[in-house]
């Protein structure tokens, strides 16, 4: 009740000189609209940073198999032992919801050779799909090979462009059939351009392929042979059909024909393959994926409580902390330059509110030899000071997110609407008004009526 | 007990390490529903006597007591209520608030302690005053629509708007012509017989004055005349004695 009166004298008193009223607000507007203004444009530019570092691949895990020592001692560095399978990475993409994508790795290293040209390239994966979603990789021509595809083991693949432009020299890519290890490989993409990698290596120099193909039909696991039920209808005469060259040393075993597999069928798929590359939902959850996938996996392989585990899961560290550090500095950043300009308004404030009060002199001392105490005066004050910020916050937020809708307009930056930076806006301007608004009113409460009602 | 009773009032201003005195022992009763004229040449003070009257200040040694309540020991606070309650004010200078209509200045008192009032009430005291001062047909009027003599009545409304039993006004004719002032004066003359309010006229006229039933002269910070009044004695002036130096 009494607040209300009080507060409709204050919005009396400030109608009473619209133009001050008008000014004071001006720099709480311009403050304000600064903060919004640089928050959006700020957030904005940090999640693009954030989207480029977490690109580069911040956000990959990689699972790697455990390490075993010999009886000797002597330890074989990790990923000598195998143990992982193709099964542990379908359960982790189903019970990890911490995990945007996971996909199986499969190595290999050979040459590859279109017509009369051969080149090695730097890193032959096979994968699925995924694995570019994991390491957010472009299709910049074709299409990425399909999930049947890799049930199917077919024979496609997608290049870099380094591996583009040394095999077909400017010519298309797509439909091309490069042999690689005398297995011919249809080409179905060709990946975006990625540049080199921290360490200098041309991550352009790359073959990607289904993992089934790699596994079974590249890297020639006897597996294949053996397997009834290998994949696209052809058994182990396609293997033979596919050597079109007879570049392998003679088998010292004679080869199985389809009637003696048949009689000794390998029921149990016994896969391994080489990593498991899983890309987290953020940066921050990272922990928790990594949480999620040792539990999977210690689950998966039969591990018993207080045994030791047979993978290690890898994180980005560095990768990581450069991501958490850009985001920090980023914050900072943009906390400062929207404390200094919040800053200036409130100084702004404090400056055309003393001057109020000294041009007021009279009215405090009429108001107070009517009845006035030195704490009605100083509410009023206090409440026309809050009234201008919380005014001149709500324009603020008005001209500061206009001027960042037109900066994405027109400049085209990146820009992200917080309402944090709004809530605290708001938030922000009112403590402004009162602490910027406090000394001139307390200035004028503590008056002497007397002297302000002579005060020329 | 009078309405108004001071007892051997000082006031001493300290003028950095000169102490320059105002009031140098004064005593006046003034009895509830007298009309007085305090009269003395600048510098004399009765502008320090009033504000002390009207509780914007208060005494260095002394007692006051005002309507049977001792005043002199309040706190500042508790001043701005004896104010907001008991005393109007009326000013040389009107001291209106500018681009606000009459009806808001005259209402203006009431925000501070009338919180039993609504804003509808408010405003109906505010225009009842209005009127009976004669400007009923000037209410939305700002001042500086508005003539002296229309503004100054606009005051003496914001002085009457709490019903207050005691009038101060400070030289309220200061800045008007004569006819005008007469009309004030006239006004001031009727609230004192119509209403019994007690009004303290602080003026340097002897015409103003005139208006008043009793007149209190002072001279350096000392009463010479017209100190003790008689509350009953009604139409009369004062009569003038011999000026015989103040105190007790």
């Amino acid at each position: 009740m009494k607040l209300r009166r009080t507060m409709r004298a204050a919005l009396k008193a400030l109608r009473r000189n619209p133009m001050r009223a008008m000014l004071t607000t001006l720099g709480i507007v311009i403050g304000i609209a600064a903060v919004i203004a640089m928050m959006e444009i700020g957030a904005g530019s940090s999640s693009q940073l954030k989207k480029s570092i977490a690109s580069m691949g911040a956000n990959v895990l990689l699972v790697i198999p455990g390490s075993t020592t010999s009886t000797s001692g002597v330890s074989q560095g990790s990923g000598s032992t195998v143990t992982l399978t193709p099964r542990d990475c379908e359960v982790m993409a189903a019970e990890c919801p911490s995990l945007r994508a996971v996909a199986p790795m499969v190595r290999a290293r050979t040459q590859i050779v279109y017509g009369n040209r051969n080149w090695v390239p730097n890193q032959m994966v096979g994968s699925t799909a995924d694995f570019l979603e994991i390491r957010e990789w472009a299709v910049a021509e074709g299409e990425c090979f399909s999930e049947r595809d890799v049930l199917n083991s077919s024979r496609v693949c997608v290049v870099g462009q380094t591996v583009a432009d040394e095999l077909f020299q400017g010519e298309s890519a797509i439909g091309r059939e490069i042999r690689v290890n005398n297995v011919p490989l249809r080409v179905v993409g060709v990946l975006a351009r990625k540049g080199a990698a921290m360490m200098g290596m041309d991550q352009d120099d790359f073959l990607i392929a289904p993992w089934t193909v790699v596994k079974y039909r590249i890297s020639g696991s006897t597996l294949t042979n053996a397997n009834q039920s290998a994949s696209g209808g052809s058994s182990g005469s396609t293997n033979t059909l596919s050597n079109l060259y007879p570049s392998d040393p003679p088998s010292l075993y004679p080869e199985q024909s389809d009637t003696q597999a048949q009689n000794s069928p390998m029921l149990v798929r016994f896969t391994s393959i080489d990593s498991i590359m899983a890309a987290a939902r953020s940066a921050e959850q990272i922990p928790s994926a990594m949480q999620e996938m040792k539990q999977v996996l210690r689950r998966q392989h039969n591990l018993r409580t207080g045994q030791e585990d047979d993978f290690e899961v890898r994180d980005m560290a560095e990768m990581t902390n450069t991501l958490s550090s850009t985001t920090m500095l980023m914050t900072n950043l943009l906390l400062s330059v929207a404390l200094i300009s919040l800053v200036v308004g409130g100084v702004g404030i404090m400056n055309i509110m003393l001057v109020s009060v000294t041009e007021r002199t009279r009215e405090i001392g009429l108001r107070m030899a009517v009845g006035a105490r030195g704490r009605d005066v100083l509410r009023q004050f206090i409440i026309e000071a809050v009234l201008l910020c919380l005014v001149g916050g709500a324009l603020g937020i008005l001209v500061g997110h206009g001027g960042s809708l037109l900066v994405q307009m027109f400049l085209r930056w990146p820009v992200e609407t917080s309402p944090s930076a709004i809530a605290a806006a708001v938030l922000v301007s009112a403590s402004v008004g009162i602490v910027f608004g406090f000394y001139p009113a307390w200035k004028a409460s503590r008056l002497d009526p007397i002297e302000a009602l002579r005060y020329e | 007990m009078d309405f108004i009773e001071l007892r051997d009032i000082h006031k001493t201003y300290h003028m950095g390490d000169v102490d320059v005195p105002a009031l140098r022992g004064v005593s006046v009763n003034i009895a509830k529903g007298e009309f007085v004229a305090l009269m003395g040449a600048s510098g004399s003070g009765k502008s320090t006597l009033m504000h002390i009257m009207g509780c914007l200040d208060r005494a260095t040694s002394g007692r006051y007591w005002l309507d049977g309540e001792e005043v002199s020991g309040l706190s500042a606070d508790r001043r701005a209520l004896v104010r907001n309650h008991k005393i109007g004010f009326v000013f040389q200078s009107f001291n209106l608030l500018a681009r606000t209509t009459a009806i808001e200045n005259v209402a203006m008192p009431l925000g501070y302690t009338a919180g039993h009032l609504s804003e509808r009430q408010a405003r109906q005291r505010a225009v009842e005053v209005l009127e009976r001062v004669g400007l009923s047909d000037r209410m939305r009027h700002e001042p500086s629509k508005l003539s002296g003599g229309q503004q100054q009545r606009v005051a003496i409304a914001r002085a009457l708007v709490n019903r207050p039993p005691l009038l101060l006004a400070d030289e309220p004719t200061g800045n008007l012509d004569s006819r005008t002032s007469e009309e004030i004066l006239r006004m001031f003359r009727q609230l004192n017989e119509s209403d019994g309010i007690t009004i303290i006229l602080v003026t340097h006229e002897l015409d103003v004055a005139r208006y008043a039933r009793r007149t209190i002269h002072i001279h350096d910070g000392l009463i010479v005349d017209g100190e003790y009044g008689e509350a009953g004695q009604a139409g009369g002036q004062s009569v003038p004695q011999p000026a015989t130096g103040g105190a007790t």
